[in-house]
Formats: C-alpha cells, sequence, structure tokens
C-alpha cells in the first residue's frame, strides 16, 4: 500500500518517524474488505468495543473495591450505593460480561458457518480460541470478587477440579488457594489476575486482528479475494455498518443494564460468602452452562475435567477436521443442516447444565456431550469426503453486482466471462 | 432446513423458560402476583408507602433483623427532612471511641451512622432466637428467588395450624411460601401492629406491602434513577441508531 500524502506538516513529519497516520490508514481506512460481508461479520468489532467497556468500567470498579474477604462484599456495596454512578459502573461491568459473550459465541458461530478456520486462518483461529480461553478465566475470576455466595461456592468447585489432576493435584490446588481453603489469599490473586488478563487478551486481541489484515477477512462466499474489485475501503463502508451495530448491540446491553440489571445472575449473590452455608445449587453464570453440562455428563472427575477442557481445545484442531474444500456453509448443503443441530445442541447443553444432574438431565446431558465431540471427530472429517457441494461463484463481485453477471447471487459460476454487461437492472432497495 | 431453525428457535425459547425457573422449583408455593408501584418501566416508589413501611421496620423488624447497608442519611432519600432524620437517628444509641482515655463509649447516633444491629454479633443473634440466625435485610428483596412478591408472600403467608400430617419441629412456624413449609420466624405481623401516624388502617396486608416496598428500597435505593436514566439512555441510542442506518444506506447506495 503505498503511503498516502498526509495534508498536515506536523502529521507529515511525525508520520515520517513513527507511522501511526499511515499505520491506522492502512489498517481502518483503506483497509480493502471483501465487498459482500453481511452483518454477521458486525460481531467482531462489536467484541472490540465490549472489550474496552470492560476495561474502562473495570479500572472504575476497582478504584473503589477492596479485596479482602472482610471488605469486599461490603465495597461491592459502597459502590452500589455510595459511589456517584456506581451502580451503572457495576451492572455495565455485570451484564457487559454476559453480552462480551453474546457477541464472542455469535463471532464464532459465524466462523464455524462460513468456514473462516479454514487455510489461510488457521493461525488467526488459534487466537480466537486463546481469547475465548482468557475471556473465560476472566469471566470466572471475576465473578469470585464480589464475594457473594454463589461468587465462594462458584471458587469452590472449580479450584477443586484441578484435585483430580492425578499426582500433583492436591498439591496445585493448595498452591491456588494460597492454603487449605477458599480464602483471602484466593480472592488477592484472583483479583489481581483478574485485573491482568484483560491486558493481555487486548495483546492476544492485537495478533489476531494482525493475522486477519495479513490474510484478509473471509466472506460469506468463502471464496478468496481475487481482485481489487471484489474489496471496498473498510472506511466508509464498514465504518459506518459497524457503528449501525454498535447502536443495536448497547440498547440491548441498556435494556438489561437500566431495567434487568439482575435477570442473568443469581440472587444468592447476594448474600455475603459463608464457607459453612452450602446452597443448594451451584450453577455457574450462563455462559458457561454447556461446559458444565459437559463436565457433569462424565461419571469421572478426572474424565469430565478432560471432556471439558477438551470441548474448547478440540477447537485448535478444527481446521484439519472438517477436510471440506469449500469454506462457506452456503455451498455445503449437508453441512448446513449439520451445523444447525450442532447449534441446537450446544443449546440443550446449556439448558441441561442449568438443571440439577438428575433424572433424564443426566441422559440428556450425555447424548449432546457425545454427540458435541461426534460432531467434530467423526461427522466434519466425512463430510468433507462425502458431501457434494454446490459449484463455487468464480469471484466475489461477478457473484454480488448485478451488474457482472447474468446470474443472481445463488452461486451459480457464470458460463462466459462477465464482459458482455446485461442491461443493468434497478439496485433500489438492495445493498 | 427451515424446520431446522424452527427447532433451534424452540430449543432456545425453552431454554430462557427453564433457566429462569430453575430456581424457583421446590415444593413452595409460587409467590403471589401483588401490585407493585415500583416495578415497571416509569415506576417510582412511593413515599407514603416507604415511610410506613420504615415504621414497621422500626417497631418490629429492627428488634431481630440487622439493616447494614442503610446509614440514617439515606432516610433522606425516602422523604424525610434533614431534621427529621436527626431527629430519628438520635433516637438510637452507637458505640464509638476510643475516647482520650482509650476508653469506648455509647453516644446518641448521628445521620452519618449506620443502623445498629440488634445483636453485637452472629453468636448472640443465634442463642436469642432458638438457634435461627435472623438475616440483615438490606439487601433481601435481591437474595431471594421470587424477590419482592416472595418476601411479601413470606409476611402473608402464615398458617396458624400446618395441615393435617404434616410434621412442624418445635419452635418452628407454617408457612406457605417458604421453601418446606418450616420457617424459623415466628408470624411477625399482626393487626394493628404498629400505628400509622397517616391514619393509614394497619392490616396485615397493608403493614406487608408497605414494609416490602421499603425493603425494595434497601436493596436497590438507585431503582428510581436507573429507570429514568434509562429512558433517555434508551431514547437516545433508538435516535442515534436510527440515523446511523439512514447514513448507512446512503453510504452503501454509491457501491451500486
Amino acid at each position: 500500500m503505498a503511503t498516502p500524502i498526509h495534508r498536515y506538516r506536523i502529521v507529515q513529519w511525525i508520520d515520517y518517524r513513527l507511522p501511526i497516520f499511515s499505520w491506522t490508514n492502512e489498517h481502518l481506512i483503506d483497509y480493502p474488505a471483501p465487498r459482500n460481508l453481511n452483518y454477521w461479520w458486525n460481531f467482531g468489532s462489536l467484541a472490540g468495543f465490549m472489550l474496552v467497556v470492560q476495561i474502562v468500567t473495570g479500572v472504575i470498579l476497582a478504584m473503589h473495591y477492596t479485596p479482602h474477604v472482610d471488605h469486599a462484599f461490603k465495597s461491592t456495596e459502597h459502590i452500589m450505593r455510595d459511589v456517584e454512578w456506581g451502580w451503572m459502573m457495576r451492572y455495565l461491568h455485570a451484564n457487559g460480561a454476559s453480552m462480551f459473550f453474546v457477541v464472542i459465541y455469535i463471532h464464532i458461530f459465524r466462523g464455524f458457518y462460513y468456514g473462516s478456520y479454514k487455510s489461510p486462518r488457521e493461525i488467526l483461529w488459534w487466537l480466537g480460541v486463546i481469547i475465548l480461553f482468557l475471556m473465560m478465566g476472566s469471566a470466572f475470576m471475576g465473578y469470585v470478587l464480589p464475594w457473594g455466595q454463589m461468587s465462594f461456592w462458584a471458587a469452590t468447585v472449580i479450584t477443586n477440579l484441578l484435585s483430580a489432576i492425578p499426582w500433583i493435584g492436591e498439591t496445585l490446588v493448595t498452591w491456588l488457594w494460597g492454603g487449605f481453603s477458599v480464602d483471602n489469599a484466593l480472592l488477592n490473586r484472583f483479583f489481581s489476575l483478574h485485573y491482568l488478563l484483560p491486558f493481555l487478551l487486548c495483546g492476544v486481541v492485537f495478533l489476531h486482528i494482525w493475522a486477519l489484515h495479513h490474510r484478509k477477512s473471509n466472506n460469506p462466499l468463502g471464496i478468496d479475494i481475487k481482485s481489487s474489485k471484489d474489496t471496498i475501503p473498510f472506511s466508509p463502508y464498514y465504518t459506518i455498518k459497524d457503528m449501525f451495530g454498535l447502536g443495536i448491540m448497547l440498547f440491548v446491553l441498556a435494556i438489561f443494564v437500566f431495567y434487568l440489571p439482575n435477570y442473568l445472575g443469581e440472587s444468592i449473590n447476594y448474600i455475603e460468602a459463608d464457607p459453612l452455608v452450602t446452597p443448594p445449587h451451584i450453577v455457574p453464570e450462563w455462559y458457561f452452562l454447556p461446559y458444565y453440562a459437559i463436565l457433569r455428563a462424565v461419571p469421572d472427575k478426572l474424565g469430565g475435567v478432560i471432556a471439558m477442557v477438551a470441548s474448547i481445545a478440540i477447537l485448535f484442531v478444527l481446521p484439519w477436521l472438517d477436510t471440506s474444500k469449500v469454506r462457506s456453509a452456503r455451498f455445503r448443503p449437508l453441512y448446513k443442516q449439520f451445523f444447525w443441530i450442532f447449534v441446537a445442541d450446544c443449546i440443550v447443553l446449556g439448558w441441561v447444565g442449568a438443571n440439577p444432574p438428575e433424572g433424564s438431565f443426566i441422559l440428556i446431558g450425555r447424548i449432546c456431550s457425545i454427540y458435541y465431540f461426534a460432531h467434530f471427530l467423526i461427522i466434519l472429517p466425512l463430510l468433507g469426503k462425502f458431501e457434494r457441494t454446490k459449484p463455487l461463484p468464480e469471484s466475489i463481485h461477478q457473484a454480488v453486482l448485478p451488474s457482472e453477471s447474468p446470474q443472481n447471487a445463488s452461486g451459480v459460476p457464470p458460463d462466459d466471462p462477465p464482459n458482455t454487461t446485461s442491461p443493468t437492472p434497478p439496485s433500489t432497495g438492495k445493498q | 432446513m427451515r424446520y431446522t431453525i424452527i427447532l433451534v428457535a424452540i430449543l432456545f425459547g425453552l431454554t430462557l423458560v427453564t433457566i429462569s425457573d430453575a430456581d424457583a422449583a421446590g415444593d413452595a408455593l409460587e409467590p403471589p402476583d401483588h401490585e407493585w408501584s415500583h416495578t415497571g418501566v416509569f415506576g417510582t416508589f412511593d413515599r407514603a408507602e416507604l415511610q410506613r413501611g420504615f415504621q414497621v421496620f422500626q417497631e418490629v423488624c429492627a428488634s431481630c433483623h440487622s439493616l447494614n447497608y442503610i446509614a440514617f442519611r439515606n432516610l433522606i432519600e425516602i422523604g424525610f427532612s434533614e431534621d427529621q432524620v436527626k431527629a430519628i437517628a438520635s433516637e438510637y444509641e452507637v458505640e464509638d471511641g476510643p475516647d482520650g482515655e482509650g476508653e469506648m463509649f455509647m453516644r446518641s447516633a448521628r445521620p452519618s451512622d449506620y443502623f445498629p444491629a440488634p445483636f453485637a454479633n452472629s453468636q448472640a443473634a443465634r442463642s436469642a432466637n432458638g438457634g435461627s440466625l435472623p438475616p440483615d435485610l438490606s439487601l433481601m428483596v435481591k437474595a431471594r428467588d421470587g424477590g419482592l412478591d416472595y418476601l411479601y408472600g413470606i409476611l402473608v403467608g402464615y398458617e396458624e395450624e400446618p395441615p393435617d400430617g404434616f410434621e412442624l419441629a418445635e419452635g418452628m412456624s407454617y408457612n406457605h411460601y417458604f421453601p418446606g413449609h418450616q420457617i424459623a420466624m415466628p408470624e411477625p405481623l399482626y393487626e394493628d401492629a404498629v400505628e400509622y401516624s397517616d391514619g393509614t388502617e394497619a392490616s396485615i396486608d397493608q403493614l406487608a406491602h408497605d414494609v416490602s416496598v421499603f425493603l425494595a428500597w434497601t436493596a436497590e435505593p438507585e431503582l428510581e434513577i436507573r429507570k429514568q436514566t434509562g429512558l433517555k439512555v434508551l431514547i437516545f441510542l433508538a435516535v442515534f441508531t436510527a440515523l446511523i442506518y439512514i447514513i448507512k444506506r446512503r453510504v452503501w447506495a454509491k457501491l451500486h
């Protein structure tokens, strides 16, 4: 990309020494994005925005919060009652975490649907999986900080999982706790790590975007960018489209923050932690429920932990488990069906995770857990071999621009080279 | 394809319903659906109800329950004047110190003090209440599934005699809405338990209603400002998003 000519001398002076203006121009303004990205492509930038919201509100909350077993719950109430707009900061942070996960899960499933993990985007995908792990760690430790009953017991249950590791498990748990029970030492280090992880996240997000901009975005057709006719500059087209998505996301977030601030939370977390009183149901936040269901589906403790970790770690090898050469589900009629069944499977797992492990929930949980892994280990490898995919379009611009192709965007490639321009159909009402 | 999407949507709906109901399960009855003035989108607390509820708390609940997160100064928010708050505070004694000789001493409370708890510690509270610990009430409405309706249900849900065949343990009471029906708190409210200064008839329903509203406020003192701010934020976002959408269409129109 040619270095843009900057209008102001001071900008030229700085840019010559540190090319931040050229860099910004290259990545946020001129960045050539496929011209056919749909609204499912909004969720990457929305996730980035939520990370900023979490860091800003989190830094402010940390100014008023005290990470000590005797003061954590009280200081949280102090934020809610005495700090100016403290209730808004805390509700934004708590519901923002849920919004962040909603956005990230849609982002991941968009990747599943359009095959965004396939070559040459494997490392981009790995970085995304690392981001998910970091987010989960961060969310879990953040949930412990208010030191309510669910904070305490979730911390107890989850940290105890490590004791399943043979030989070193017990030692590892003691080391993690900094003592012989979940207590002040653990609260302190969780606070420290909860503050650290988001900045590590920022670093991995930077690499994620670097890898993305190096090999460019995937698109709903799943075919490569072949010429500059296939792309449009990121700004103004996708900046304005992302702004629109941002407005809608913030509207949803505001409904929760201002009208249903505790809908997604657990009521008993408004009771201060008490190591002597075990709550009847210990459940994680909604965004962990499917993993929790997988954990409990395995009758063996160590096996459950391995299955739970594997349910996410398997994503690292997804680019090789999916043997199909075609990226987008638009051209994969069978995969499209299995994709939606997989979505349903994950939702049922979440539902099972929210319920006590008794009766038919155990059976449903086991079937869905097995299916979860079968999707990756059996269905995807076989589909690539046996699925009859639809023919791919020649190029993005031929498929999406009515003036460029005698066909519509159904993905059937034109028989002739598109130099014979058909009469331009009216393009109103279509974007 | 379409059927799969419909299936997914149904499952998703079911999941939402089950998740929100999951904790309400148990053998207790669904709490009564009571009318409140502050629960809607535009809802605000009724100041008269709040002040009456405070009176019920003071004269009935406070003999066993603490209210640790509320200071006397907070009462200004429920419509008391500064002088009234000073007068209310001065009726209470709090411990202060140490003084010049290193001794702790008692003095009358100031608006900046928090409500003194009825018992010095949880052991004292248990020993005075047959082994049960009366919980702090500040966050009660947020700390129980069912919230406000549940709390109201507990207060009006007492039965003098348990149904036939129900084994009630020594010192326990029977309550419709309490999980397991066996509650350690004896029926706290009775007709004319307090004498309302505004002449409102102090029926059990009225007492329960007023004190529930008061505890809704102690749990969520930010409720009114939160909803008012929320309305402004939503209106702003709706206009902003609509404008962005118009601009977006104009910008993209150039592409075709």
